[in-house]
């Protein structure tokens, strides 16, 4: 019931958000058309972000109480992380190419932190896909998760500072969310929206996670005797 | 501790016979180099932008199959549940690991180096003594992190692949920051060189920790 | 000093849904020979392994010479030495450094005067510095039991110590484990073989699917009769 209401609501949002965007806020001064994207790509990434969050927060509870829920809600978070994160990558390059003339930028430090995000969470899936075995799927997952964890603030300083040992100072994406009331009224309503989307889309797959694991069980009851 | 030396010493002595982690690594970093240095016009006037990257991509490969050929040994015969039934803790059988996989890297990085002074048409001087330095710090945080992920990988069917696939998101910081410090030493811009020299030591530091940690998680059957 | 080598309660291990240990309680007195028999998947190795500390139990409590195996695990393995058909022996040395390192990871004193007499006895003597990887599966076999009794372990778990073992190897092995039984040591072994298990136990057990179904002294009769029951159910089974 819950759930329904959430799947419900973000799609209405999303609706009202769409109106907002294209027809309600006006166009950027400075970027033009493409600046729309921004109203889809920082969401997302901050869900992307989010996800991260969320799949350290879980290795570190399943360390604490090694309770299969808390395996699952870290396996999700990292598959949405993947999803969102490569939307965002996209996002961001359809969003580059009008306004740099390039649809990849070296040594921005958002961009590249994402793509090591994305390639990090692609790694934790695929060694998930070759463990068979449930417990030693947790178990070694979950540590690879921390260990992924603990990479982010090296990976932060690797890539903030160390440009400047070579090249000059780094380019930040292009930013912006202008202080125009109608933009910030359009972002907030698509935020809102995509945070409601993100939710209703976790606690889908969490549950669709559950059922998994349980007919997984059921299949080796069944292949066992 | 002795245990540790222990440990180091007899993974020392079985390379020594059979040489085999540290030909094929090296072997492996070599055709890597030339293979760049070929992919990148040698004439061209901008390699010296891309020298330092060549270095330690060939680096990084050598040192993921150096990382393969550690667990090869461990996991024949099962040897370690040897070592899982020796009164040897976890953490230890862990640094005992890490202390001779360093070891083989960093001497198939020192066998890689005069190929790759001489390809790129650098100088024996002492510039090179500073480049090993950044590596033995590159390398520490390396193999910090690639024990434990070769030790997860042991678990799966495609261990050196999921090694890969697990090992280069880990260590780009490291890689980024390395390469990066070579090019300063490269082009004789060394100041602000100890930022860099600090994030590899810290690096090391907090792998070294949070593996020993939980290696223990990683080992068992 | 408690007089129990080892006591398990209740040991349970799952592997997923597998149910390898369904709660095994066990009590080993010092100096027992214990034989422990049962058909191939029915708990025995598991049981063995978790012992040994290779592996933990999913539930259950168990305790080496009064020691609690969650707790104390670094110094029961100084107590334990473990045989299986896997001897854990590193292909590129030789017999000696084989011995010489795992001596001193337990920290075994005069190892240098240990090793011969020891290889000796094993019969491995004249290849004592000859790379392992020139073995025959047999002489691995006596490498392994080498290992196992370095450290003068005074709990000797065994798990088919006899595959791929000739005669003299066979008879080594015995007169191995009665020195250490003399010696006031334990053994568990476990073995297909009614006859090799029962040479020189002094209790008998059998598990099946992971419990212990019987338990009894070795001279008793009734082992035997339990034995031929347990082999033919499984085979009509």
């Amino acid at each position: 019931m819950g759930k329904r209401i959430l799947g419900i609501s973000s799609v209405v949002l999303m609706i009202v958000a769409l109106y907002l965007i294209f027809v309600y806020a006006g166009v950027d001064a400075a970027q033009g058309e493409p600046f729309r994207i921004f109203y889809f790509h920082v969401p997302v990434l901050l869900l992307s972000y989010l996800s991260a969050i969320l799949l350290g927060s879980a290795c570190i509870m399943f360390l604490y109480n090694a309770e299969a829920k808390w395996d699952r809600a870290g396996a999700v978070a990292a598959e949405l992380g993947l999803v969102f994160g490569g939307t965002g990558l996209i996002s961001g390059m359809m969003w580059a190419k009008p306004i740099w003339g390039k649809y990849w930028v070296w040594w921005d430090v958002r961009l590249n932190l994402q793509l090591i995000l994305v390639l990090t969470f692609a790694a934790y899936l695929m060694l998930r896909a070759y463990l068979p075995n449930q417990e030693k799927r947790a178990t070694l997952s979950c540590v690879f998760g921390l260990l992924a964890l603990v990479n982010v603030p090296f990976n932060w300083l690797a890539i903030y500072f160390v440009p400047t040992l070579q090249h000059p100072k780094p380019v930040v994406s292009p930013g912006g969310g202008g202080t125009d009331p109608d933009m910030a009224i359009a972002f907030t309503c698509s935020l809102i929206a995509w945070c409601l989307t993100y939710s209703y889309l976790f606690s889908t797959r969490l549950a669709v996670a559950q059922v998994e694991q349980e007919v997984e069980y059921l299949e080796q009851v069944v292949r066992a005797s | 501790m002795k245990s540790i030396s222990s440990l180091f010493f007899k993974d020392i002595v079985v390379e020594w016979r059979n040489k085999e982690a540290v030909s094929s690594m090296f072997m492996f970093g070599v055709l890597t180099l030339v293979i760049f240095s070929y992919a990148f016009d040698p004439s061209g006037t901008d390699r010296s932008l891309l020298t330092p990257g060549i270095l330690w991509i060939s680096f990084t490969f050598a040192g993921i199959i150096g990382l393969n050929r550690s667990l090869a040994m461990e996991i024949d015969n099962e040897c370690i549940q040897g070592l899982l039934l020796a009164p040897l803790s976890r953490g230890e059988l862990y640094l005992g690991k890490v202390a001779s996989n360093f070891a083989f890297m960093m001497i198939a990085e020192l066998l890689m180096m005069p190929p790759f002074v001489v390809l790129n048409n650098l100088t024996f001087s002492f510039q090179i003594i500073e480049i090993i330095g950044v590596a033995v710090l590159g390398t520490l945080g390396f193999v910090s992190v690639g024990t434990i992920l070769s030790m997860i990988s042991a678990h799966t069917r495609m261990k050196e692949v999921i090694l890969a696939v697990l090992q280069i998101p880990l260590t780009i910081p490291v890689i980024l920051t390395s390469v990066a410090a070579t090019g300063q030493i490269l082009a004789n811009e060394t100041e602000g060189i100890s930022y860099a020299l600090m994030m590899l030591a810290g690096f090391s530091i907090v792998y070294l920790t949070a593996s020993y940690l939980l290696f223990e998680y990683v080992v068992e059957d | 000093m408690t007089a129990l080598a080892l006591q398990a309660d209740d040991i349970r291990k799952t592997f997923g849904t597998f149910t390898a240990l369904a709660g095994v309680t066990l009590q080993v007195q010092r100096g027992e020979f214990l034989a422990l028999f049962g058909r191939n998947g029915a708990g025995k190795t598991t049981f063995l392994k978790i012992a040994a500390t290779l592996m933990r139990a999913t539930h259950g409590k168990l305790q080496i010479e009064g020691l609690n195996i969650e707790e104390s695990a670094e110094q029961i393995r100084r107590k334990i030495g473990f045989l299986s058909h896997n001897t854990y022996i590193y292909r590129d040395l030789s017999p000696t450094e084989n011995l010489r390192f795992f001596g001193a990871l337990y920290g075994v004193r005069d190892i240098e005067e240990r090793i011969p007499g020891l290889l000796e006895r094993v019969g491995l003597r004249r290849r004592s510095n000859d790379p392992v990887r020139s073995f025959s599966r047999g002489l691995h076999q006596r490498i392994g039991i080498a290992r196992a009794f370095l450290h003068n372990p005074s709990l000797i778990l065994l798990d088919e110590p006899y595959t791929g073992l000739d005669a003299n190897a066979v008879q080594m092995l015995d007169e191995l484990l009665d020195e250490s039984v003399r010696a006031g040591n334990t053994v568990i072994l476990t073995t297909h073989d009614i006859n090799q298990g029962l040479r020189a136990a002094t209790r008998a057990a059998i598990i099946d699917r992971g419990k212990l179904v019987f338990s009894s002294n070795a001279g008793d009769s009734a082992v035997r009769d339990a034995y031929s029951e347990y082999v033919r159910s499984g085979a009509t089974r």
